[in-house]
């Protein structure tokens, strides 16, 4: 696009909030002594969805000007995933990392990051519409709501013109047509584009871009709302599932689909 | 006994299954107050919630609140909180349940579950985590317990209930009034059970090959009165449209009859369809890993596996 293309678009602002996750391929399981996620178990990857919010963020800026900038929350490892959206294109990154935000539910999470987000002037804060690991779908929901901003969640294609954001989110019937003036809240579910591949160039000059290093301290937080002793809800306790009893499999003869009908009628489905 | 508040879940003036299971799960903790949220309030409706335990309805007609999503109900539910004063609030899980179950926690600063399987008279609630190889038991430890609960996760029960009507006025605050719904699309669904909803759900994956291969599936699901689902890799594919996939980025499904064909059974797919009561597999391969999800499972060509089936289904019905 030529410079001067963008001088009829107003160029924006845009928050991506990533979150490191378990690789999703990974089996998943709880820590024996505080009931939260083994990290360590497995490999630390960007949750997916939120691949498709950096691809979004670089996609609209691409289109009206402006910046990227990636925020996460989580441990020493999580600036791998700041990194892996800066390398995506993203400008500069903030990583909220603190021993005591560990155990955070999502009221904590959403309160440090709404905390973190605010004053910054962003036209757009983006999620994933999940994590891959927690899967409550309520922290875009959240910040929404403590920052007092339009919510847009659940986008399935999103469109800027002006000061006003368009999205179609995605609902069990098909879709709802939702519009608000910026700035907003927006999750995207992962029908919305294709995420780009980092390039090598790419790759080189993330480790040139600023990425801010808060404590809770330098971000302003209330110690006491945030980590496990503050989280409003907890882990009793928790086990395996035990394993299913092995079922009966058999090899089609010409006569598999017989077989299953049997099956239903003998379990009454039929 | 305490006041539970049951958000209804309605379309079109029906009230929808996964209310009257909510219900069932209400009557374990207290008392059963639903919350109806939107116009048309009807007689049908007042009887079904009656039938399963509503003590009280609470009514909030303004037609207004159909042009926002989300925000307008979560802004009622914490008014009605406070004046109630519940024990607990249950909303199921669907994107706009868990939604206002976040941001009523945050109104209401109060602990929120999401996804319970089952809650107790403690309100202890059950969760069946990471695509279900993990059982959590939890608790809200401050304020009011608000859960999500999932469709299907417990059978709806009749016990009836006074459904006395109680009407609440609405006046919208500007913050719930930001984002607007300015149109409303409907896909063509041709008229089979919502995928949540379903007792019997019929899926596709890689091994159906085509977007024409998902009639096979689609007479399946038609001959069971079931719903359609696909696996990532044919929604990617854009075999089958992405709003019925299941897996970890997709629905998350757990009806009474899972029926998978030509799905390899990665844990993407797992985490959506595991909890499934009953499981039935077709596929070529004998080595897939769903095979290991099995009751009753077939190696073979889901092309002459599935129609066999689907006549079967058919003349076993009519008999």
């Amino acid at each position: 696009m030529r410079q001067g293309d963008k001088f009829w678009s107003v160029a924006m602002k845009i928050a991506v909030c990533v979150k490191q996750v378990p690789d999703t391929w990974a089996e998943k399981r709880l820590r024996a002594d505080d009931s939260t996620l083994d990290r360590e178990a497995a490999d630390g990857v960007m949750n997916e969805l939120d691949e498709y919010a950096v691809e979004e963020a670089l996609k609209l800026v691409e289109a009206h000007g402006g910046e990227v900038v990636v925020v996460s929350m989580g441990p020493d490892r999580a600036g791998e995933t700041v990194r892996k959206a800066l390398s995506m294109g993203a400008d500069s990154g903030i990583h909220l990392v603190d021993d005591s935000l560990h155990g955070s539910d999502a009221l904590a999470t959403s309160y440090a990051l709404a905390t973190v987000l605010a004053g910054r002037d962003f036209d757009l804060i983006i999620f994933g519409s999940e994590s891959t690991d927690a899967r409550m779908s309520v922290v875009p929901a959240m910040v929404a709501e403590r920052l007092d901003l339009a919510q847009l969640t659940f986008a399935q294609k999103v469109d800027v013109t002006g000061d006003t954001v368009t999205i179609e989110r995605l609902a069990d019937y098909g879709f709802d047509t939702v519009t608000a003036s910026l700035p907003a809240v927006i999750s995207v579910v992962e029908k919305i584009n294709e995420p780009r591949y980092p390039s090598f160039k790419g790759i080189m000059a993330a480790k040139k871009k600023p990425v801010e290093t808060l404590s809770v301290a330098d971000a302003g937080l209330d110690a006491s709302k945030i980590g496990a002793s503050a989280a409003w809800s907890g882990v009793a306790d928790f086990a395996a599932r035990p394993p299913k009893a092995a079922g009966v499999v058999v090899t089609d003869d010409g006569d598999g689909g017989l077989k299953i009908a049997d099956f239903l009628t003998n379990q009454k489905f039929i | 006994m305490g006041e539970v508040l049951v958000l209804v879940d309605h379309a079109d003036g029906v009230v929808k299954k996964v209310t009257t299971e909510l219900l069932t799960l209400a009557r374990v903790m207290g008392e059963p107050a639903a919350v109806w949220v939107g116009p048309g309030y009807n007689d049908a409706a007042s009887a079904t919630l009656a039938e399963f335990g509503a003590a009280k309805v609470y009514v909030a007609e303004d037609p207004a609140l159909n042009d926002y999503p989300v925000a307008p109900t979560a802004e009622l539910l914490a008014s009605i909180v406070a004046s109630a004063s519940p024990v607990a609030v249950l909303v199921a899980s669907s994107a706009d349940g868990k939604e206002a179950a976040g941001r009523l926690a945050v109104k209401i600063d109060s602990g929120v579950i999401t996804d319970a399987v089952d809650i107790d008279a403690s309100m202890t609630a059950t969760q069946s985590v990471f695509g279900g190889s993990t059982i959590v038991h939890s608790r809200v430890t401050s304020g009011t317990p608000i859960f999500t609960v999932r469709t299907n996760a417990v059978a709806p029960v009749p016990a009836p209930g006074a459904a006395t009507r109680v009407d609440v006025s609405v006046s919208l605050t500007a913050s719930a009034t930001k984002a607007r719904i300015t149109g409303r699309t409907v896909a063509a669904k041709g008229g089979r059970p919502e995928l949540a909803e379903a007792a019997v759900v019929v899926s596709g994956g890689r091994g159906v090959g085509s977007a024409d291969g998902f009639d096979v599936i689609e007479k399946l699901a038609d001959s069971l009165g079931g719903a359609v689902g696909a696996s990532r890799a044919a929604t990617d594919a854009g075999w089958y449209p992405h709003q019925f996939q299941v897996g970890q980025t997709g629905k998350t499904v757990s009806p009474q009859l899972y029926i998978a064909n030509g799905i390899s059974g990665a844990i993407q797919h797992r985490a959506g369809m595991q909890t499934s009561k009953t499981i039935v597999v077709v596929n070529k391969d004998a080595e897939a890993p769903i095979f290991e999800l099995a009751d009753f499972g077939v190696v073979g060509d889901l092309f002459t596996v599935v129609p066999q089936l689907t006549e079967q289904v058919e003349s076993r019905k009519g008999a």
